[in-house]
């Protein structure tokens, strides 16, 4: 298996490397969004005497810079992907490969990642001198945000791999897809640092997976988070991993057999 | 007193277009549903990211509660006229650059621009334009002063301006593929920074203001209508605005005539 990841890494790199000025589209329409997060929170802060909830200007651009990261490392192969690989037949020929599919897409945008690592640098040092972050991790944080950053990949990715099955079922999928998205915006962190929210709803995001894979690596690296917590959150992540694989070992299955294709 | 025969064509000609495409989607009944589902269900989370903000503060960078909740109307409804006619018509044309298939357009008789520019219509995006105004209104009932006809005259008139402009910037963006090979992801780009209209253009720094204004003309699509709307208009904005749409108008066309001498086509 891991000849396979690397293959299909390296041959990631080169191709999106060969892209570099689309893969820049793509990253500075991403980056748009949480910088209006970002200035709209300092904003208020600064109205309110300097800080809201105790989060100061500079420790959102810490939250919102440090998302920009851990979006990278989420984005993940798009649930609307399906429609075309049904509807071209592109799934008949990886369907007859001795491995399931899904290893492709992991390693694919593992590989995608790395470049998007290189080129994200100098955008986050730009961010950096523009809005002046108050980040002090200790070591430990940033071990565990080294982790956490894969963990949220991997949650995400395994989700909505298995959420762009729905697809072989039927193909008016967007509105479940949107609603599921705008679920992740509210529930993730992506909008707002959770701290922001009532206790009931921090409470509530506990039991969605998308907490884990927005939120956790962010507070991981810009704090306050006890030792403790760092932990209980990789473990919550494990946890969320092992229950999409098990969505998927339960839905891939049925969503094959309802597939056929020309010559398949 | 004849009219001008080929203007009268061009009105004609974008007529038909338009009717080929609500007949297209007028197929697909039951998207209406769906789509409608999908912008009630944005709006809802816009609203709930509003909430939140309105319950940490009593007004955003001087913009009261149903000040920006008419922002947000705005934003809902020129999103939807611009996934509706523009954003289609443009995305075509960067696919058609990249396949060789431009050809088809470029051969017939009729003005190249304006016929990328009516081919596809999303008659079902209009749903946005729908619940847009609909929290457009709720927004104006809230407001007081409550706004005058004047203010939705300047309203209607400005809203028109700012989305030729938006045209004219994606016309550019999409002309930019004669020169880049792959700018599939110019929607992504366009989308992510489209969500900074979200807000007036006024809480920015400086830098961003600037860049949303005249880089991409958020600033005259979404916040100058919404300060008209809303009573805040200043009618120098108005000067600059109108003017930079007419300098948009010409420059666009240039990138695009330009483009077009670039262009291979797959059977040249």
């Amino acid at each position: 298996m891991i000849p396979l990841y690397a293959a299909h890494m390296r041959q990631a790199v080169l191709t999106q490397f060969q892209y570099r000025a689309a893969n820049y589209f793509y990253m500075i329409g991403m980056i748009a969004e949480p910088v209006v997060y970002l200035v709209v929170w300092s904003t208020i802060a600064r109205a309110q005497g300097g800080s809201v909830d105790g989060l100061t200007p500079g420790d959102f651009a810490a939250y919102y810079i440090v998302w920009t990261l851990v979006r990278n490392m989420n984005i993940v192969l798009t649930p609307f992907a399906w429609e075309e690989r049904i509807k071209d037949g592109m799934l008949a020929g990886q369907l007859m490969k001795p491995v399931h599919p899904i290893h492709e897409d992991l390693a694919g945008f593992m590989g995608w990642k790395i470049v998007v690592l290189l080129l994200w640098i100098p955008i986050a040092a730009v961010l950096v001198v523009l809005f002046r972050p108050t980040l002090n991790p200790t070591l430990l944080q940033g071990v565990v945000f080294s982790f956490a950053i894969w963990g949220a990949y991997l949650i995400r990715a395994i989700m909505q791999w298995s959420l762009g099955l729905i697809t072989f079922w039927t193909t008016r999928v967007a509105a479940v897809f949107e609603a599921y998205y705008l679920s992740e915006m509210l529930l993730s962190g992506r909008v707002f640092p959770l701290v922001l929210m009532p206790k009931w709803f921090q409470t509530l995001t506990w039991y969605f997976p998308f907490r884990w894979s927005f939120s956790f690596p962010i507070v991981a690296l810009t704090g306050p988070i006890k030792n403790r917590d760092l932990f209980i959150g990789l473990g919550m992540q494990v946890a969320w991993t092992l229950v999409s694989i098990g969505i998927l070992y339960l839905v891939w299955p049925r969503a094959v057999r309802r597939f056929s294709s020309v010559g398949g | 007193m004849a009219a001008d025969p080929r203007r009268a064509g061009r009105i004609r000609l974008t007529g038909t277009f338009l009717r080929i495409g609500v007949m297209n989607e007028m197929q697909y009944r039951i998207n209406f549903f769906l789509q409608l589902v999908q912008s009630l269900l944005t709006v809802g989370t816009g609203l709930i990211i509003l909430a939140v903000v309105f319950s940490k503060t009593d007004d955003l960078g001087g913009w009261s509660r149903p000040q920006l909740l008419a922002v947000m109307g705005v934003f809902t409804l020129v999103g939807g006229v611009i996934r509706t006619f523009i954003q289609p018509n443009m995305q075509r044309v960067v696919n058609d650059v990249r396949e060789g298939k431009l050809d088809f357009a470029l051969t017939k008789p009729a003005d190249a621009q304006l016929l990328v520019s009516v081919r596809d219509v999303r008659f079902w995006q209009l749903t946005d334009v729908l619940v847009g105004l609909v929290v457009l209104i709720v927004a104006l009932v809230q407001l007081t002063p409550s706004s005058n006809w004047q203010d939705l005259v300047a309203f209607v008139a400005l809203l028109l301006s700012g989305l030729i402009s938006i045209y004219c910037f994606w016309l550019m963006l999409a002309s930019a593929s004669f020169w880049l090979v792959r700018i599939n992801e110019v929607q992504e780009l366009f989308d992510g920074l489209f969500r900074a209209g979200q807000y007036p253009v006024g809480i920015y720094p400086g830098w961003l203001r600037y860049g949303l204004t005249f880089i991409i003309p958020l600033a005259f699509a979404i916040t100058v209508p919404s300060e008209a709307v809303t009573g805040r208009l200043a009618w120098q904005s108005v000067v600059v605005m109108i003017g930079f749409t007419i300098v948009l108008l010409v420059v666009s066309r240039w990138c695009w005539k330009r483009g077009l001498r670039r262009y291979g086509g797959a059977s040249s």
